[in-house]
């Protein structure tokens, strides 16, 4: 018995360097997936805070030399706003008068669904099988999980997946793992949109019935079957559409409205009323077991 | 310069110039994606022991993850070729005693060929076993051989500009003296 001990012993030590390089290789890998699962552990909330510190200083350069090209989508989203003003609009016919709305605001606030949140980018890549975005603002200043973010000019971005005190991690539409409700603006017809990791310009659009017309140029929009975005949020425009031989579903390739390589800013949206929708479903789920 | 403080100033220069030129220059290729970081540990000192190099490399693995958010994918790759440099090593000396007598591994104390030869094979394996991590996720048999391929060849053009931009100078130490 002893001397089996002691060759047992004997045995870890003579292969400690295996065992020890094993060890590090499952740690690594338990990591790994354990991240790519679940969005939320302790030893990156302090990751978090400290890339981001490093991530801002080099944002302070980086966005000096992007002023111009924030500034010109700035420019394009206020003429957006501008051109929905109740004073662009002028009818003809005394007929119809205008009326001041008589619901006071302090009253529509328990109406308010959609809260946005501006956020700066201070993190981004587009080269990566699996891209993230870091925002320099957090928890503190109420950023939860789960919250869609999207361009200054309405256009899709992603979904927020982890924060930190002061900092957000968001999982760009460029990611793997990345998976989001659309539908064709045209017809309804719904499918889901995700990327094949190749070019960071086109993501695709799946489960597209074939009994719908697609052409090149249709506008892919959010479907708001989910609690992260409104229906109706550009997500890109068809640029191919692909035939799947075994199935009856059509391939989109759809050119994405956001440039990611170029965001400086973005919004966050905050679902208020997201909660009464969320406890109804659990409810019924759990009646049907 | 002390070898601490100098391997030191290398981590923090190889992690920057990995997170915020090499991350975000624009891609040539979805298949090229070029590393230089890793070259902290080839370049680490002959006589640093086999668990400290796999600690090390785990840090600097774990240090590049956290930027891009990917937590033990550049580590594991890191750990395992800290864990076959010793092996390399030993195969491509040429002349006895340069471990005793030039202090790391570079052109002047391995020779040219070995040299390359040493820093061709971790860069393959390096790459290999990264890619092959994220072809697990997706990609395929083709994704995973030409992205390491390509992007390995690319690693080594810049490992190489860098070996020639930044010589190391190092002392010739004999026993006798």
């Amino acid at each position: 018995m002893e001397e089996a001990m002691r060759n047992l012993f004997l045995f870890i030590r003579r292969y400690f360097n295996f065992f020890l390089f094993l060890v590090l290789q499952v740690f690594c890998l338990y990591l790994l997936f354990n991240y790519n699962r679940y969005h939320n552990s302790v030893y990156m909330r302090v990751a978090n805070e400290v890339t981001g510190k490093f991530y801002s200083r080099y944002n302070d350069v980086e966005y000096y030399f992007k002023l111009k090209r924030t500034n010109d989508s700035l420019v394009k989203a206020n003429e957006m706003l501008y051109n929905k003003l109740k004073q662009d609009f002028e009818m003809p016919d005394t007929i119809n008068k205008t009326v001041n709305d008589s619901v006071k605001i302090d009253s529509l606030l328990k109406f308010r669904k959609y809260n946005y949140m501006a956020a700066k980018v201070i993190g981004n890549s587009v080269i990566l099988p699996n891209n993230y975005l870091q925002l320099h603002r957090g928890e503190l200043q109420g950023v939860e999980k789960d919250l869609g973010v999207i361009d200054p000019n309405n256009a899709v971005v992603g979904t927020v997946i982890d924060v930190s005190p002061n900092n957000t991690i968001v999982m760009s539409l460029l990611h793997k793992q990345s998976s989001i409700s659309a539908k064709l603006k045209n017809n309804g017809e719904s499918g889901t949109i995700v990327w094949d990791g190749l070019d960071p310009h086109i993501v695709l659009m799946k489960e597209v019935n074939k009994s719908v017309k697609v052409t090149k140029g249709d506008s892919v929009v959010t479907s708001g079957f989910t609690d992260r975005f409104p229906y109706g949020l550009l997500i890109g425009r068809v640029q191919q559409v692909i035939s799947e031989k075994s199935s009856n579903k059509y391939l989109l390739k759809i050119r994405t409205a956001a440039n990611f390589s170029d965001l400086q800013y973005v919004y966050i949206i905050n679902n208020l009323q997201k909660r009464e929708p969320a406890e109804l479903l659990k409810k019924a789920q759990k009646t049907n077991e | 310069m002390s070898n601490l403080v100098k391997n030191i100033i290398r981590f923090i220069l190889f992690i920057f110039v990995q997170v915020f030129v090499l991350n975000q220059i624009p891609a040539l290729h979805h298949l090229v994606n070029p590393y230089l970081y890793y070259l902290f540990i080839l370049w680490l000192p002959f006589k640093t022991g086999r668990r400290t190099l796999m600690f090390l490399a785990l840090f600097i693995g774990l240090a590049l993850d956290f930027f891009t958010k990917t937590p033990g994918l550049h580590a594991a790759a890191c750990v395992l070729i800290a864990y076959i440099r010793p092996f390399v090593i030993n195969v491509l000396i040429s002349h006895e005693g340069a471990e005793a007598n030039y202090e790391e591994p570079t052109i002047k104390s391995m020779g040219f060929v070995p040299y390359f030869t040493y820093a061709a094979v971790l860069t393959f394996v390096h790459h290999a076993f990264l890619f092959l991590l994220e072809a697990l996720q997706f990609g395929g048999m083709w994704y995973f051989l030409l992205k390491t391929l390509l992007s390995g060849a690319i690693s080594l053009l810049l490992i190489l500009i860098t070996e020639l931009i930044f010589v190391r100078r190092q002392r010739f130490r004999t026993n006798t003296a």
